[in-house]
């Protein structure tokens, strides 16, 4: 599942609702990225592609189901203005055991850091800037690439 | 043909959408941004450097080749960076 919003999350509520009734479920792993103080910043906001967004983290969900044996997952991203230690996005991925779990989540996160279009301005005591993408994200993406 | 542009790329471009009918020759996503940037100085801008420019075409992610016809939706925007 995904969801894109406005509004905040609370990540016991999501890992309940996921989980409820199924009890092939062994292992739960989550992450949750947050708005962190890269010295002088105050706040930031998210635009994104509404539509676009949604297809391409359907993609992505998809794609961790394919190649892990999931239960259930879940991705929110916001979007918006988000004040300093706010949350941003939230992967959760069910599955029998651990290392699905745990693997999935941070596929998840991968590559909707490089394939989800959103965008980042950061708001600083000198005004406002477009967030730059990092090539490291590329490269934790290109991690994940199937061979054969 | 509706024109999308998101982040950056609609601070430069003054807009964040238009509606344009390029000529019929104009069947690529790469034909199409040379069109464009043809149309007038802020146009220019956006794609002055197109090694920062990404875009889709019925919102998925495209290449310079990929086709473009009438009704499409071609979005142009930064290397993204959420997450």
């Amino acid at each position: 599942m995904i969801r894109v919003q406005r509004e905040s999350f609370d990540v016991g509520r999501e890992i309940a609702a996921l989980t409820a009734g199924n009890t092939r479920i062994g292992g739960v792993a989550s992450f949750v990225g947050l708005v962190r103080d890269l010295g002088g910043l105050s706040a930031m906001t998210l635009e994104h592609y509404p539509g676009m967004t949604e297809r391409q983290l359907e993609r992505i969900d998809a794609e961790a189901h394919r190649r892990w044996p999931l239960e259930a997952s879940l991705i929110v991203h916001r979007y918006g203005r988000l004040e300093l230690g706010e949350p941003i996005v939230l992967t959760i991925t069910a599955s029998a055991h651990r290392q699905a779990a745990f693997d999935s989540c941070n596929f998840l996160m991968d590559w909707l850091k490089t394939e989800a279009p959103f965008w980042k301005r950061e708001e600083g005591a000198d005004g406002a800037r477009w967030v730059a993408a990092r090539g490291d994200d590329d490269a934790a993406r290109d991690r994940w690439r199937e061979t054969g | 043909m509706k024109i999308l542009y998101f982040a950056w790329l609609r601070d430069k471009a003054g807009m964040s959408e238009r509606q344009v009918s390029p000529p019929p020759g104009i069947a690529t996503v790469g034909a199409l941004m040379d069109w464009l940037a043809a149309q007038d100085e802020r146009q220019a801008a956006v794609f002055a450097d197109r090694s920062v420019v990404r875009f889709a075409v019925n919102q998925d992610f495209a290449e310079t080749d990929t086709p473009v016809a009438p009704g499409d939706e071609v979005a142009f925007f930064p290397p993204v960076t959420g997450g």
